[in-house]
């Protein structure tokens, strides 16, 4: 197991790897990447139980889905980093003929990715499926996924909390992604969803806040915390405060940074904040 | 000519039912999902069998798509039964992204399909589903005509690999198709040989098509009528075969016309052997409230549209 050292020399490098992805191609989405990174390198170095080889079923280890398909490049980054597929090929994101399409799909065959994400709001649907067929199959595992609070607004969303808390599917925990930004500004001023873990509850889900979310023993403790509330009834939700662009100081704090890319100049400044830890690829 | 029984009217949906309660029998890995219809779908009887594999989601038809392609990771089937119009149109984006794109091996299951679900009226009468589910990419569409056809075509869709929309409907219809007729995805069935035209006719309007062929027959036409439940792989092969004979088709849906079977038979004959077609269907238009038979009698969706598309089409042969 690694200690909080590696991981935080890892999230360096999974930084890194978002910056030089996004600038290659000019395009891509930085912000929110940035802003999960920490939660990226915990859940798959140390809060999964999960198969070093992919197979689309999963049966017998915990499985992630990713809702906001758009901060593809943090989870490329780590998938990579984590054995799932040759970190030399982070250098195709975005190019014709790339498995490492804009938004993750399963259509090109990448390993790690179980469906295609990017039209929003879908995820919660999608997880809670997956949680209902490890029930079925006696699996134990559990489903983890991320949403944006962006994200929210979608009414799929709804349906899908609505379902889960109605059924007892209590083998699943949800995080989300509330760095209070989303295209057009702060998620305030496009559309106030006032207090989520009040509206969560009114769902019937259990709420934990992870109020320090780029600090990865924060992380882990909230994590912890939450999976020892699954298997009582109730699904759960983590509340993970980020910070869009965390680690980048003139990404950090604005919602400029969501899908823009640096150019030469900007790129260097975020490298140097970002000393190569682990190799780039 | 040979002819068809009526071994006594049924509703295709039933067939539907009574398919998804075999396989409950025959395949664990089957399991069902429904949006608050599962009355109208009749999937009652898989319900009370298979409590355990039958997940009632609420009036949410999105979380159902997505519910149903989370559920096949980790190997179950999930077929999804709710109003054809909410099975396509309500959830388009959903079957998109989470199933068809991501290869997800979900059944969407669609009752009440076309005008004959009758005085709901044009909010619940979809005539663009066949239109919408065919232009996704790695979806079969198929249409089944009667209540064995459909209980058939539901036990075949278990055994295929990928997202599939089968559409069947609420009247009681004309059941003909023999029970023990295995259910091939993609192959289109002679129903008669005939000389002078080819009539191509899908769901409910292949009995009509039956029908039409003995008007015709007292008229000295020869038509040979083909029961395409298949429209998504179509059978070219059978279509291009027989027009090679006849010179001149008709084809017959209850769909919009944009979109739908004559459609895709027109692409197919254009590219390989272009022949005079006449369409049944409906006139990029809305439905409304009535019976079902007075309903296929105004858009002209019956035995008597067809003969009379019939005669046009003739009149345009070479």
């Amino acid at each position: 197991m690694p200690n909080t050292q590696q991981l935080q020399d890892l999230t360096t490098q999974v930084r890194r790897d978002i910056l030089r992805m996004v600038h290659k191609v000019n395009s891509g989405h930085p912000g929110g990447s940035l802003g999960c990174a920490e939660f990226f390198v915990a859940l798959y170095q140390e809060i999964m139980d999960r198969k070093d080889s992919f197979d689309m079923n999963g049966i017998g280890e915990d499985l992630f889905f990713l809702s906001n398909g758009h901060i593809s490049p943090v989870f490329y980054s780590v998938l990579a980093r984590s054995g799932y597929f040759p970190i030399d090929e982070l250098n195709t994101f975005r190019l014709i003929n790339s498995r490492l399409q804009g938004h993750p799909t399963t259509h090109e065959g990448l390993p790690g990715v179980r469906v295609a994400s990017g039209s929003l709001g879908q995820g919660f649907s999608v997880a809670i499926g997956a949680a209902e067929t490890k029930k079925l199959n006696n699996d134990s595992h559990i489903i983890y996924s991320l949403h944006g609070d962006g994200e929210l607004q979608e009414g799929q969303n709804w349906e899908g909390i609505m379902y889960a808390a109605a059924n007892n599917v209590d083998n699943i925990i949800s995080t989300i992604d509330l760095n209070g930004q989303q295209i057009d500004g702060a998620t305030d001023d496009v559309l106030p969803m006032g207090s989520l873990r009040a509206k969560f509850e009114a769902f019937g889900w259990v709420v934990v806040d992870i109020e320090k979310g780029n600090n990865i023993e924060a992380i882990l403790q909230g994590m912890a915390q939450a999976k020892s509330l699954t298997g009582k009834g109730k699904p759960v939700c983590v509340l993970l405060k980020t910070v869009m662009g965390n680690g980048v100081d003139f990404m950090m704090h604005t919602h400029a940074w969501h899908g823009k890319a640096p150019n030469d100049e900007q790129l260097a400044i975020g490298l140097a904040q970002n000393a190569e830890t682990l190799g780039d690829y | 000519m040979k002819t068809y029984t009526n071994t006594g009217n049924k509703d295709t949906r039933s067939g539907f039912g009574a398919g998804l309660t075999e396989l409950g029998k025959t395949n664990n890995n089957v399991v069902a999902l429904c949006a608050d219809l599962i009355g109208s779908l009749k999937m009652d009887e898989f319900k009370a069998n298979h409590p355990e594999r039958f997940f009632q989601v609420g009036i949410a038809e999105a979380n159902m798509i997505g519910l149903a392609a989370g559920m096949t990771i980790g190997g179950k089937i999930p077929f999804t039964g709710t109003f054809a119009n909410f099975s396509t149109g309500r959830v388009y984006d959903q079957i998109r992204q989470s199933v068809a794109y991501s290869d997800k091996n979900v059944k969407i299951c669609a009752s009440h399909a076309g005008l004959t679900l009758g005085e709901d009226g044009a909010t619940h009468q979809i005539l663009e589903d066949i239109g919408l589910m065919k232009m996704l990419p790695g979806m079969t569409v198929i249409n089944t005509c009667d209540y064995n056809q459909t209980k058939a075509a539901t036990i075949a869709i278990a055994e295929h690999h990928g997202p599939v929309y089968l559409r069947f409907g609420r009247p009681k219809v004309a059941n003909f198709t023999p029970e023990d007729q295995t259910f091939e995805i993609g192959k289109a069935l002679k129903l008669t040989d005939g000389d002078d035209v080819t009539i191509v006719a899908t769901g409910h309007l292949v009995w009509e098509a039956l029908e039409a062929a003995k008007v015709l027959q007292e008229k000295g036409i020869s038509a040979e009528i083909i029961n395409i439940h298949t429209i998504k792989p179509l059978d070219n092969k059978a279509i291009l075969d027989s027009v090679s004979k006849t010179k001149c088709i008709v084809t017959a849906e209850e769909h919009n016309y944009l979109g739908g079977l004559g459609e895709s038979v027109a692409r197919v004959l254009s590219q390989h052997n272009p022949t005079p077609q006449e369409f049944v269907a409906t006139n990029d238009t809305f439905g409304e409230s009535g019976t079902p038979a007075q309903l296929m009698e105004k858009y002209g969706l019956n035995a008597n549209a067809i003969v009379k598309a019939t005669e046009t089409v003739l009149k345009r042969k070479k």
